[in-house]
């Protein structure tokens, strides 16, 4: 086996790559999504006025934090077929990753709810404003900015966990990588190739969301003036 | 299942080697980064960033890999266990310098003003001063991340560490009793993370506020 880097091989396996790289966004981008919507329905757990709800909620959502999504990938991929729900490896992966992601996506929501402040909500009272109408009109737009950094930190985060996938066999971009590594005997190129594409695609996002952030405080620094 | 029991718990003593090993290393390795992001030599702070970037901006399974299958390219062949502690440290390491960076900088400038007038120099400025004081504001977020770095141990399985999800997934290949067996490796991580490192890090916690004479939080 030949050591060191070989560009002809690098060269060859790109385009396999490239098309990975789009399984990649595309498998963040939905469990993103999932995540958004599960995160709406634990923060709706949260808020309800029943305190058995609000504990078995908290009580789920501790449980799915504080365990490992891999191990998470493997229970529903390998256990709902026992139960006779047999789903593909890619929608038990969004599956799972919306699950997770949506505990910590209740969480930011959360806190973006608690950072409007209390009075708003009394003045909405005193001008007898309908709760929903208090949400939609005053206090979803407020939060809303809050919420916006910690929500793009975990868009960034589901696309670094993405290569999870690949070990319930999403062929996603680290998958391609381990089939073309075993394939060829050579791990150098495609793993340092799944790296630099890693690189080049979170350091610009992991940017924005922090230009995202500054522009949240100076914006909220406007509204304190 | 009794069989397999011993093979879970055998697991999970692997799993606690890892997070302790790379609990350890993670703590080192954020404090010096979270030191040198602060420097003012550039070089310094610039390698600490380019660190920090690469880190965070990778996948830590990409970054397991990378040290279990590549490095024997460059001569340099790890066993699976230091590998998988290596790479977690290094990660965890990265996001960890961070929050000691943000520690620091949250430490009230008077107290460096303070410490200089009354001529301390600089080493026993950051070591008598400055770090007693960054415990207190970061353990929380380092308290978060160090659970995070529990859940990522289950990682190091595979690039073939025996810990507890190597052993669920092997019992499982072997019995095919997946609910069992993943059910309770996940219990099993729940169990650790509720009852003994969180009130471990909540210990801390409340010890760091004693030491710098603070309310209990």
């Amino acid at each position: 086996m030949e050591m060191g880097w070989r560009w002809d091989f690098t060269i060859e396996i790109l385009p396999q790559m490239a098309i990975a790289t789009l399984n990649t966004i595309l498998a963040a981008g939905v469990g993103y999504a999932i995540a958004l919507v599960v995160g709406l329905f634990f923060l709706l757990g949260q808020r309800t006025p029943f305190r058995i709800i609000n504990w078995i909620n908290r009580e789920i959502v501790e449980f799915i934090r504080s365990t490992p999504l891999l191990i998470q990938l493997f229970f529903v991929y390998f256990v709902l077929p026992q139960f006779g729900i047999t789903l593909s490896a890619w929608i038990c992966g969004m599956i799972t990753i919306g699950l997770h992601f949506g505990t910590y996506l209740s969480e930011v929501y959360r806190g973006a709810l608690e950072g409007v402040s209390k009075t708003q909500w009394e003045a909405c009272r005193a001008l007898n404003f309908s709760t929903l109408y208090t949400y939609r009109r005053i206090v979803l737009p407020q939060a809303f900015p809050i919420a916006i950094p910690g929500m793009g930190n975990y868009l960034v985060g589901i696309f670094k966990d993405t290569p999870l996938l690949s070990t319930i066999g999403v062929a996603e971009l680290f998958h391609a990588a381990t089939a073309v590594g075993g394939y060829n005997y050579r791990y150098l190129e495609p793993y340092t190739l799944v790296g630099i594409i890693f690189l080049t695609l979170s350091i610009p996002a992991a940017m924005w969301v922090r230009k995202l952030e500054n522009d949240v405080n100076k914006a909220q620094g406007k509204i304190k003036k | 299942m009794n069989e397999h029991g011993v093979t879970l718990l055998l697991g999970t003593v692997t799993t606690i080697k890892v997070l302790v090993c790379s609990m350890i290393l993670y703590v080192i390795i954020s404090m010096i980064f979270g030191l040198m992001r602060l420097s003012k030599n550039l070089a310094i702070q610039g390698i600490a960033t380019v660190y920090i970037e690469f880190f965070r901006g990778t996948s830590l399974l990409v970054q397991l890999f990378w040290a279990y299958y590549v490095l024997p390219f460059f001569g340099i062949s790890l066993e699976a266990f230091t590998a998988g502690v290596v790479a977690l440290g290094l990660n965890f390491g990265a996001y960890g310098a961070e929050i000691v960076r943000a520690g620091i900088l949250a430490v009230p400038k008077g107290q460096w003003e303070a410490a200089h007038a009354l001529n301390f120099n600089p080493a026993k400025r950051i070591k008598r001063i400055i770090i007693p004081q960054i415990f207190p504001i970061i353990l929380p977020p380092a308290a978060n991340l160090t659970v995070e770095l529990l859940k990522a141990t289950a990682l190091v399985a595979l690039v073939t560490v025996v810990d507890l999800t190597f052993e669920a997934k092997q019992i499982n290949s072997i019995t095919w009793l997946s609910a069992q067996c993943f059910g309770t490796a996940l219990l099993i991580y729940y169990i650790i993370a509720r009852f003994a490192l969180v009130p471990f890090l909540r210990w801390l916690e409340v010890l760091a506020a004693r030491k710098v004479g603070k309310e209990r939080i």
